[in-house]
């Protein structure tokens, strides 16, 4: 037993010295979750502003101008192009100058006084007169989200417009938005962007680990050694742990203090998320390592298992909004439970425990794949 | 200069007193696949000896020094080693053998040091022994001054001693040595050598395989394979001696032709051009082989033909050679 700590302790030191005359991979330790955390909190923004659109002003009177200048005001879009049929707004989108272009028909004063939402006091009608929509948007509907955010000027309130007092509806339910009320993209994003750098790092260091060994010949001496395939594997392993949680410091602290994002779990709870889903990738980097032939081959792997822990962990898109078979994918996946736990620790303040099925998931998927991992090892050899 | 090695040397000794042997290898067969790597090996290695493996590339010189160490297991038959049975105590055995692999398998971006280091923690030395032993190896092995500089930047024999170094690191009495001289010029084997015959001296048994001639002339005893298969086995001297063919050397001018007409007699082993001779073997039961020669017409009468000395290279080429094309 003391001698396996020995030789367990020889590989962890053997690890950091290697580790320590790679520059390069130093370097990136520290430069990735710096630089990609910056990238994608600054990048990635579901809430749309500034949409390019074209206008197409029939009526062009004084209200015609303000109702631009009312939309305009939203935010959301920005008038840069103006054309003249709806021809030519149409070819614009087709050429991707505009996003959607607004058609202001020539009634618009008319449409617009008898609009309901304006309304001089009417009762709502079906009328084919009253009922008339005050103006069209031709949208690009190829991106959703895009198309979604222009969706929802649909009701914009213009009894302003005229004048008159927002005649202020009673809303049919009452939501409250916990935890994010701004809706702010960047404290979604940044919880997970731990789980994908981590994937990312954790997964490329240990899966190049064991092939490193085998490619540089030195598996040959290991071999006629008394270690054991899980002494070499967890002597392996061991460093990147301490690796792992500098990265999610940088991460978190980063997403703190540039971005706002609020911190309200204990460091305890997050250290614990952290180390759950550290050992689950490190272990599953191992497994590929013991597949793969070559380092080459091992960044293949790596790849394929990077990208759904991208697009299926609930990362980018949400997890209840995936048909069933790709939620069983996602399930397979251990980022999709610590995007659970991470964002549950951080944003919510849950206790690990308290979400006990995602954390009993990745003890489990670890302790399976250090056996696979040392099972397959072993029959490399003969 | 190390006796600290030898009293050790002599405690571990009386461990397994009961066999003779330190290798004892019962019809020791390996397939991989269709091919034979190793075919029928028996093999006995006398403790306290250097025991030499000769033979080709491809001759499954690395198969069987995997299959003693148990790193492979025998698709048949059945070896001891140091009374262990492998493949079954193959585990047991791995604190007593030290194996220098062929390809220089140690760490190039660690220092000599910390590739001492890190080897003598994975044999589970403490700290005290570890420190000891580690000054004691870089000085046998003349790396004291290197010990600071990474392996990768040294030339090819100081990385072999430091691989000599790591393989007997945790004082093995069985030390395997694959082809350990081939990045190593003349004056490095010598020293290596030297190196050697102290641990040979001091109650370590060593199996080296090679394919140098002047390597194999070296070894206590040997064995010449070829094919996986043992074509000869004893000490070189016996060797040269019993050899199944005489060595005829002649002197003349045209020898290319001469070798190419008298490699078609039945008699002829072999012909192989030396520089000014030509050296030709000729079967034993041929009792007068210097009037054979003289009678081919390819031969002029002032040609010098004489009866020399067999070296190493004419068992070799007399012992191998006899299935398939050479």
């Amino acid at each position: 037993m003391k001698t396996s700590l020995i030789r367990m302790q020889a590989i962890v030191i053997k690890e950091l010295l290697q580790l320590k005359r790679d520059k390069m991979t130093f370097g990136m330790v520290v430069m990735i979750p710096f630089v990609q955390l910056l990238l994608f909190a600054f990048a990635i923004n579901t809430n749309i502003r500034d949409i390019p659109v074209g206008v197409i002003d029939h009526s062009q009177t004084s209200l015609s101008r303000i109702l631009q200048q009312t939309v305009d005001a939203t935010g959301i879009v920005n008038f840069t192009h103006r054309y003249y049929s709806v021809k030519e707004g149409q070819a614009a989108i087709d050429s991707g100058e505009v996003r959607a272009v607004f058609i202001i028909p020539k009634d618009v004063s008319q449409r617009l006084v008898r609009h309901p939402t304006v309304g001089f006091g009417l009762p709502p009608s079906s009328k084919e007169e009253t009922s008339r929509p005050i103006a069209q948007w031709l949208v690009d509907g190829s991106d959703s989200v895009i198309a979604g955010s222009i969706k929802s000027l649909r009701n914009m309130p213009l009894a302003e417009l005229l004048d008159k007092p927002a005649n202020r509806n009673t809303a049919t339910f009452e939501v409250t938005l916990l935890y994010n009320p701004e809706q702010r993209s960047v404290v979604n994003i940044v919880p997970g962007l731990v789980a994908v750098i981590l994937t990312m790092t954790m997964i490329m260091f240990t899966s190049a680990a064991i092939v490193r060994e085998q490619e540089r010949g030195n598996m040959e001496m290991l071999i006629t050694t008394p270690l054991a395939s899980l002494e070499l594997m967890i002597g392996k392993i061991f460093p990147y742990i301490f690796i792992g949680a500098i990265q999610v410091s940088i991460i978190l602290g980063l997403g703190y203090w540039l971005f706002n994002v609020p911190f309200n779990g204990g460091l305890i709870q997050l250290a614990l998320a952290t180390f759950l889903f550290i050992c689950a990738s490190l272990v599953l980097g191992l497994v590929i390592s013991t597949i793969a032939k070559s380092q080459l081959q091992s960044m293949q792997m790596t790849v394929f298992i990077l990208l759904p822990s991208i697009l299926l962990s609930g990362f980018m898109f949400p997890y209840e909004g995936m048909p069933l078979p790709a939620q069983y994918i996602s399930e397979a996946l251990p980022a999709t439970h610590f995007i659970r736990l991470i964002r549950g620790v951080v944003l919510r303040d849950v206790a690990v425990i308290e979400m006990s099925f995602d954390m009993i998931w990745l003890i489990g998927f670890t302790c399976f794949g250090l056996l696979v991992a040392a099972f397959r090892f072993k029959k490399t050899l003969d | 200069m190390s006796n600290f090695m030898s009293t050790n040397a002599t405690n571990i000794d009386t461990t397994d007193e009961s066999n003779e042997f330190a290798i004892s290898a019962k019809k020791l067969t390996r397939n991989f696949g269709e091919l034979t790597a190793v075919s029928a090996l028996d093999l006995n290695v006398e403790k306290q000896t250097i025991y030499g493996f000769l033979g080709p590339n491809g001759s499954g010189k690395t198969t069987a020094i995997r299959l003693l160490t148990g790193l492979l297991k025998p698709t048949s038959g059945g070896v001891d080693v140091l009374g262990c049975h492998l493949p079954q105590e193959a585990n047991k055995l791995r604190m007593k053998i030290g194996y220098m692999t062929q390809k220089f398998s140690l760490y190039d971006d660690l220092t000599v040091k910390e590739n001492l280091q890190f080897i003598s923690r994975i044999y589970g030395l403490s700290a005290n022994e570890q420190k000891s032993r580690l000054s004691e190896l870089l000085s046998i092995h003349q790396l004291t001054s290197q010990s600071q500089q990474l392996a990768g930047s040294m030339s090819g024999g100081q990385k072999q001693r430091l691989a000599l170094a790591a393989a007997v690191i945790h004082k093995p009495k069985l030390l395997f040595l694959d082809e350990p001289t081939s990045a190593v010029d003349p004056q490095n084997r010598r020293e290596f050598w030297e190196q050697l015959f102290d641990l040979c001296d001091q109650g370590t048994t060593i199996l080296v395989s090679t394919h140098y001639m002047d390597e194999a002339e070296r070894c206590h005893k040997l064995a010449i394979l070829e094919n996986g298969i043992k074509r000869a086995d004893d000490t070189p001297g016996n060797l040269m001696n019993n050899m199944a063919a005489q060595v005829i050397e002649i002197g003349a001018t045209n020898l290319r032709q001469i070798k190419e007409s008298l490699i078609k007699l039945p008699q002829v082993i072999s012909a192989a051009q030396l520089g000014t001779h030509l050296r030709v073997l000729v079967n034993k039961e041929e009792s007068n082989p210097i009037a054979l020669l003289q009678q081919q017409p390819c031969l002029n009468v002032t040609d010098k033909l004489s009866i020399v000395r067999p070296s190493l290279e004419d068992v070799f080429v007399s012992c191998t050679g006899q299935e398939g094309p050479q």
